[in-house]
């Protein structure tokens, strides 16, 4: 099974609004998803520039799929589901 | 620590940046509130209209301006705007005639909720027991059983929560007001409109209470118009930036002085070159005084909101605090040795440093989050900057003054390496709260035998500062 790979996006913008703390995750990892994840920081991903600022902190999901407005909640749940869509 | 505050503030801060170099700050600034909570969509408060009031009056403390001041209630952001614009190219203090000019913080009334004063009170938990620890533990009598419940005579209750730790069902609550909670100083109290007000002859600028309010409705007067201004003018500004910067920002120091480079920063160096000379100065200085007196003792100087502590709430002891000068200040005289043109700009994670630098001729002061917003509308990411060709890099004793114990040990390094059989009984505060006053107050006393005293109003020291990043 391949390892689901986090790319933290930390351009300025993404990591003053939240992505310093989605730098935590790795350590805080639950348990059960240690090992089948992969966690980069990222020099800015470019995904910032829009008017409203409205999706920083981005994280990119195995290299295609991007979440805006990222918390450790929703990269996790994210994480799961793409461990159990493997499973099936 | 309030996160939905920081980021707002971040984003405001991002914003106002953005609109600035874009030349469209004057016209959007007022829609920025609307634009950021539109109709239709949910509001952090009781409705967008409130959520947007506030964020006027978070704009109006980027502006810099304190809101207790606000003196017209009409007044839009942009004649605030066009104030700061005009009195900067005149070369005038924006702020001058205003009654707080002096004062970094700034409660934001429509913010305040007005939490109800602090209380310990029985809910319907209590199961009226037998045992009854609730009463037999208070040392006031204040707890009686009333109908088969506790009931707490709130004349007598001194809120030291005892019953609360003792009630087996977990049927007596302690509501707190959280900023008196958190001020070490009882500085932050309600007014006659039921709204916190700062008391500035008592307040040390710790920034404990901006930290704390849930309701993010302590705020901080900024300095960003103003360099935004000077940098326009084309003058030649100097980012002092402070050691707690090493673990910020994403990236080392050295590409974070690139940033701030490319940022419009004429000159860049790191704050701990200052230290340096303050761990000179701060040995020379004990050694002096315990030849002197063997049974004195003297504290640390650096941090600014322990030196206001000492200034306004325990005046008996000023002399035991070191006259050595803080980093920043010594890093001042670094770059004003160098060009005495350059202005010069402290960068770093704390609120009472902005007292510290009006006491001692540094321009401005610039938190990181300031930084950091300054940085991200200008598109300047911090991994990818190259490092700054440091002269040399600050030794690594200096650049530790940003953790608990860091001044101490760089000065038993220095005191050891002049004299190797030296003795130096330190201890440190880590973190002034009420209960450390008191513990200060002991040392000073000389009631618990030591000769240094370290004392850092942030627990950790200032890596962990009311304005760092994390």
């Amino acid at each position: 099974m391949d390892k689901v790979t986090v790319e933290i996006c930390c351009g300025t913008a993404c990591y003053l609004l939240g992505a310093a703390r989605l730098m935590e995750l790795e350590a805080n990892l639950p348990e059960e998803l240690k090992g089948k994840v992969e966690f980069e920081a990222k020099a800015c991903l470019g995904m910032c520039n829009d008017d409203r600022l409205g999706g920083a902190p981005y994280v990119r999901v195995n290299g295609s799929e991007v979440i805006a407005n990222a918390t450790p909640d929703a990269v996790l749940a994210r994480i799961r589901t793409l461990l159990e869509m493997e499973d099936l | 620590m309030n996160q939905a505050a920081q980021y707002i503030r971040r984003e405001l801060a991002i914003r106002l940046v953005r609109a600035f170099d874009a030349g469209t700050l004057r016209d959007e600034i007022d829609n920025i509130p609307v634009k950021l909570r539109p109709k239709n969509e949910p509001s952090s408060r009781c409705c967008i209209y409130h959520d947007r009031a506030v964020l006027k009056y978070r704009l109006m403390a980027l502006l810099g301006y304190s809101i207790e001041d606000e003196s017209d209630e009409a007044k839009t952001l942009a004649s605030y705007l066009d104030d700061v614009v005009r009195d900067v190219a005149e070369g005038k203090d924006p702020y001058a005639g205003l009654e707080h000019k002096m004062a970094p913080l700034s409660v934001c009334g429509p913010a305040c909720s007005g939490c109800p004063d602090a209380k310990v009170v029985t809910t319907e938990n209590c199961r009226g027991c037998f045992a009854r620890p609730c009463m037999y533990n208070c040392p006031k009598k204040a707890v009686s059983i009333v109908g088969g419940r506790s009931v707490i005579d709130q004349s007598l209750c001194i809120k030291c929560g005892k019953c609360v730790a003792a009630c087996p069902y977990h049927a007596i609550v302690k509501t707190t007001v959280p900023c008196e909670d958190a001020c070490p100083v009882g500085a932050i109290k309600k007014n006659e409109f039921g709204v916190a007000q700062i008391n500035f002859e008592k307040c040390i600028f710790c920034g404990k209470c901006f930290n704390q309010c849930p309701f993010g409705a302590v705020m901080e007067r900024s300095q960003l118009m103003e360099i935004l201004l000077a940098m326009k003018k084309g003058e030649k500004l100097v980012a002092m930036v402070a050691p707690a910067a090493a673990k910020q920002f994403p990236g080392t120091i050295e590409q974070l002085l690139t940033a701030c480079k490319k940022a419009g920063f004429a000159e860049v160096m790191e704050v701990a070159l200052g230290a340096e000379k303050t761990t000179r100065h701060e040995t020379a200085e004990f050694v002096e005084r315990y030849e002197k007196d063997p049974k004195m003792i003297m504290t640390t100087s650096c941090c600014p909101a322990w030196v206001n502590l000492v200034a306004k709430h325990m005046p008996e002891f000023i002399d035991k605090v070191s006259l050595t000068p803080s980093p920043m200040v010594y890093s001042r005289e670094l770059m004003k040795e160098k060009d005495p043109t350059l202005k010069t700009v402290f960068i770093g994670p704390c609120v009472a440093k902005r007292s510290e630098a009006r006491r001692k001729d540094v321009d401005f002061v610039l938190s990181f989050e300031e930084l950091g917003a300054i940085l991200a509308a200008r598109d300047i990411d911090v991994m990818s900057c190259e490092a700054y060709p440091l002269e040399r890099p600050a030794e690594a004793t200096a650049r530790n003054y940003s953790h608990s114990c860091g001044v101490t040990e760089a000065v038993i390094a220095e005191a050891m390496s002049r004299t190797p059989d030296f003795k130096l009984n330190s201890k440190q505060i880590n973190g002034i709260d009420k209960k450390s006053v008191a513990m200060i107050r002991l040392h000073l006393m000389g009631k618990i035998p030591t000769n240094f005293l370290e004392v850092m109003a942030c627990p950790g020291g200032c890596e962990n500062g009311p304005c760092s990043l994390r």
